[in-house]
């Protein structure tokens, strides 16, 4: 609990300095930074192998990134889909009504 | 309580969870209500839960791709999607994006992006929360008068027929939305659209929606769904570019898309139990939430904008949530009169 309050105390005091650039539409100046992904703390093997990739071959981890999230996106509206058709609901036709 | 924090493998630290997973819903409910990404949203909220801003917002690009697929896919079976419409759209958003990005770079040039892109921003927010409020209010003045056009109800604006007047060939057909213009009306107005939200750095939604509606003719729960397929590709196309850039988290992606899922879920269908003038109106009052967080931020009132932003994310994903369990419970109990009518005969 106590970590908890002191990252939200943290985060509280952080904001009126790191929201700006954040929050602007335009986007930040985050693009000149080079990240390394730290993995000899990683201990999970999948995460381990992503973030390996993502300091060895930028490449690859793009295309898994946006094959993962298609492929999340597609199972989690199917299972979405699955959960919703028990409710009772009819969820495949709408009256349109502007006013 | 350290299982409430989650280590992000690339960014190397630990994010409190519960947090992404609530924004991603609320995200999500707004999202699937509005038909846009809603990054505008998720980025204050990322930043209070100390994620890497350098991660911020690809992170933010990738879980909207996610969020928008979901959304299209419930806002399908309604037959809320004109895919012939948000083909031809695509066309023209891409490369207006493009051409708004060069815009910005030549500004970036000569110095003076910041303040003209927040500036610009600004008018644009006002413009269409004036149109929207404006459109209501000639809406509720011709439904008083009894004047009624159409099979959808009274409208206030209606631009698009005059705009669907200009003939220029190919003229298209889009079955879902209703009408038949020339294909070079949706591609201009995407274009169009494109420039700004590349211009401003935004997904676009929040410009595309209203164009779809008061300058292309579609019905408003046809231009939410149609809208959210264009958020879902572009927003694939945004995860990859930025994943090239290695500024994603995938593991707040995925937990972030988690709540989004379930939230779609009740923005989608709530835009079932909504007449057309009841998204189009909260939509201003978001919109309008987003122009005075920028305004505020301009004048360096930053902790101010946030709390603007979070408090009409609150609000607003309240009253979604309240349409859709109000709507559902009286379609539920009507379901079953009906069901106990039958079996008494």
């Amino acid at each position: 609990m106590k970590r908890w309050m002191r990252r939200v105390l943290g985060a509280a005091g952080l904001l009126p300095v790191a929201a700006p650039s954040l929050v602007w539409a335009a986007g930040g100046k985050a693009s000149q930074l080079v990240v390394v992904a730290d993995t000899r703390v990683i201990q999970n093997a999948a995460l381990k192998y992503f973030a390996d990739l993502y300091n060895t071959n930028i490449w690859l981890f793009a295309v898994w990134a946006v094959v993962l999230t298609a492929v999340y996106g597609c199972f989690l509206g199917l299972l979405m889909d699955f959960i919703m058709a028990r409710t009772g609901l009819d969820l495949k036709s709408r009256k349109i009504v502007e006013h | 309580m350290d299982w409430l924090y989650l280590h992000m493998p690339i960014a190397g630290m630990d994010i409190f969870w519960p947090g992404l997973v609530l924004i991603g819903f609320a995200v999500g409910v707004i999202g699937g209500f509005f038909g846009m990404g809603g990054a505008w949203m998720v980025t204050p909220g990322l930043n209070i839960l100390g994620f890497p801003m350098a991660f911020a917002i690809g992170t933010d690009i990738a879980h909207i791709a996610g969020k928008s697929m979901v959304s299209t896919m419930r806002h399908s079976k309604f037959g809320n999607v004109d895919y012939k419409l948000g083909i031809v759209m695509l066309v023209g958003t891409m490369v207006g994006i493009e051409c708004g990005a060069q815009i910005v770079m030549f500004l970036e040039r000569i110095g003076r992006v910041g303040s003209v892109v927040r500036w610009v921003y600004v008018v644009f927010l006002a413009l269409i929360a004036f149109m929207v409020f404006y459109d209501y209010f000639k809406a509720v003045q011709k439904k008083r008068a009894g004047i009624v056009e159409g099979e959808k109800g009274t409208e206030g604006i209606t631009w698009y027929k005059t705009l669907h007047k200009i003939r220029i060939p190919p003229m298209m057909h889009f079955k879902a939305a209703g009408f038949t213009c020339s294909a070079w009306l949706p591609i201009m107005v995407s274009f169009a659209t494109g420039v700004l939200a590349g211009f401003l750095g935004i997904g676009g939604g929040l410009l595309r929606m209203p164009a779809l509606v008061y300058l292309v003719g579609c019905p408003t729960h046809i231009a939410v769904g149609t809208d959210l397929f264009e958020v879902m590709v572009s927003g694939l196309y945004g995860a990859f570019t930025y994943s090239l850039k290695g500024r994603i988290e995938l593991v707040a992606v995925f937990v972030m898309l988690t709540g989004a899922a379930i939230g779609a879920q009740i923005g989608t269908v709530a835009t079932k139990y909504s007449k057309g003038y009841g998204i189009r109106v909260a939509f201003g009052c978001a919109v309008v939430a987003c122009m005075v967080s920028i305004i505020l931020k301009q004048y360096k009132y930053n902790a101010a904008a946030a709390v603007i932003i979070l408090g009409a994310i609150g609000i607003i994903c309240a009253y979604i949530m309240a349409v859709m369990f109000k709507g559902a419970a009286q379609e539920l109990r009507e379901k079953k009169a009906r069901e106990q009518a039958q079996a008494s005969f």
